[in-house]
């Protein structure tokens, strides 16, 4: 599991790694029923106080991502995260906005970005699938 | 000297110190908990090490007073200094000794001293037990300075300015070293620096320091959900900075500018809205942001 966490944009550092670990999540580079790092070796790797590090988990406990096993550890829930096509959804809402406000500087219309996007999505489907 | 049950690692109350006819601390008060990693950040000359020589006995307290583990460092400095690690901001070792005659002679004064702990850490700074001080790097020197800082397990590492004049590489033994301290049950970390990215990463509480006093003090993660940043676009330019109530600071140019506030959000929002702002971008500032906003704020 890597992750990286940033202190230039605001965003506290405890949201940063719960974000990220349930866009790894959402995104499949974690399934459920792998473990995540203990408390102080993420910590340690990511250079941040261990108690920053507890509260992210606490959170992703709480939302249902991540279950902790008692005695053991902490791991991806089995059920797989209720967050996740909201999450999934999310992330691509962010890239969405994006090309929207990069369509409006081109003044490409949102209708002929549709088009475009489906035109796309029919190009790059893969050959097997067709 | 048995542990004391002190609730407090630093208890300062209304601690005030001249130098000359200059204020370098003015009715100063803050409390660090016990197992805390405490951040203390401030420019230069915000009174910082001026605080730290107090709470290490260096200075006495002409007025207010001051309190380590419930001890006064002048009247009981044994009960203090034999509970702290201290990591100096010049880095004050001998020259002339050999790494391994320094690692000898510190523990010489402290009971508790891990030679085993001392070798892994040597080992783990890839410090030469042969090496004079004197031909020490600058981050080789920071390093020895502190490991005797960290072999005797002291209840509290006090570090001034750590990471000042240091490479990446060496900051970041500075930042384990204090994460690993504080994983360590019940110990406790104060470190003044004006790197707020490095307050940010490891601190749970902080305090800002500003002409001699401490304008804001809390948690890190509170410090930071209580302040937002707002963007405020206006109709027309503004050829001077808008006033808007309920900010810290303000700044910008033209039609867009940038607010601070802390906790008077939608005061700040419905005062812009009048002078015909909206808010076009919000989100949490960086603690950078936040210091400089307070900062501002304050001299004027």
């Amino acid at each position: 599991m890597q992750l990286h966490v940033s202190t230039a944009d605001g965003v506290p550092i405890y949201w940063q790694i719960a974000n990220q670990v349930k866009y790894l999540v959402a995104s499949g580079r974690l399934a459920p029923g792998d473990e995540i790092p203990p408390i102080r070796v993420l910590a340690h790797q990511l250079l941040v106080n261990p108690n920053t590090v507890a509260r992210a988990y606490l959170e992703l406990e709480r939302e249902g991502v991540v279950q902790k096993r008692h005695g053991s550890g902490t791991y991806i829930s089995d059920t797989g995260s209720p967050l996740a096509r909201k999450e999934r959804l999310k992330i691509l809402s962010e890239r969405v906005d994006a090309l929207l406000a990069e369509a409006r500087h081109l003044q490409v219309e949102p209708l002929e970005l549709m088009r475009l996007i489906k035109d796309r999505s029919q190009s790059i489907q893969p050959k097997e699938a067709k | 000297m048995n542990s004391s049950n002190a609730p407090h690692a630093v208890e300062v109350t209304c601690l005030s110190r001249k130098f000359g006819s200059k204020l370098a601390l003015n009715q100063l008060s803050l409390q660090v908990r016990r197992g805390r990693v405490f951040g203390l950040v401030g420019a230069n000359g915000a009174g910082k090490t001026t605080l730290i020589k107090h709470l290490l006995g260096r200075l006495k307290a002409e007025s207010g007073s001051v309190r380590v583990f419930g001890f006064d460092p002048v009247a009981e400095p044994v009960g203090v200094l034999s509970r702290i690690g201290y990591l100096s901001e010049n880095r004050d070792l001998p020259g002339w000794m050999r790494v391994d005659e320094l690692l000898r002679y510190t523990a010489a004064f402290y009971p508790n001293w891990d030679p085993a702990y001392a070798e892994e850490l040597r080992r783990q700074f890839n410090l030469d037990s042969g090496a004079k001080i004197k031909t020490l790097s600058r981050g080789e020197n920071a390093k020895a300075g502190l490991l005797i800082a960290l072999a005797y397990r002291p209840e509290m590492l006090l570090l001034d300015e750590p990471s000042s004049g240091l490479d990446p590489v060496v900051r970041r033994d500075i930042l384990e070293a204090i994460i690993r301290t504080v994983a360590d049950e019940g110990r406790t970390v104060l470190f003044s620096s004006h790197l707020l990215e490095e307050v940010e990463r490891v601190a749970d509480d902080l305090a800002m320091m500003f002409n001699g006093q401490v304008v804001l003090a809390g948690q890190v993660d509170e410090v930071k959900e209580n302040h937002r940043r707002l963007v405020f676009r206006f109709d027309s330019p503004q050829s001077s900075a808008p006033k808007v109530p309920g900010v810290l600071s303000i700044t910008g140019g033209g039609q867009e500018w940038t607010a601070i506030c802390n906790g008077k959000r939608d005061e700040a929002v419905a005062a812009a809205a009048r002078a015909g702002g909206r808010v076009v971008e919000e989100g949490p500032p960086s603690l950078d942001e936040i210091f400089v906003a307070w900062a501002g704020a304050k001299s004027k």
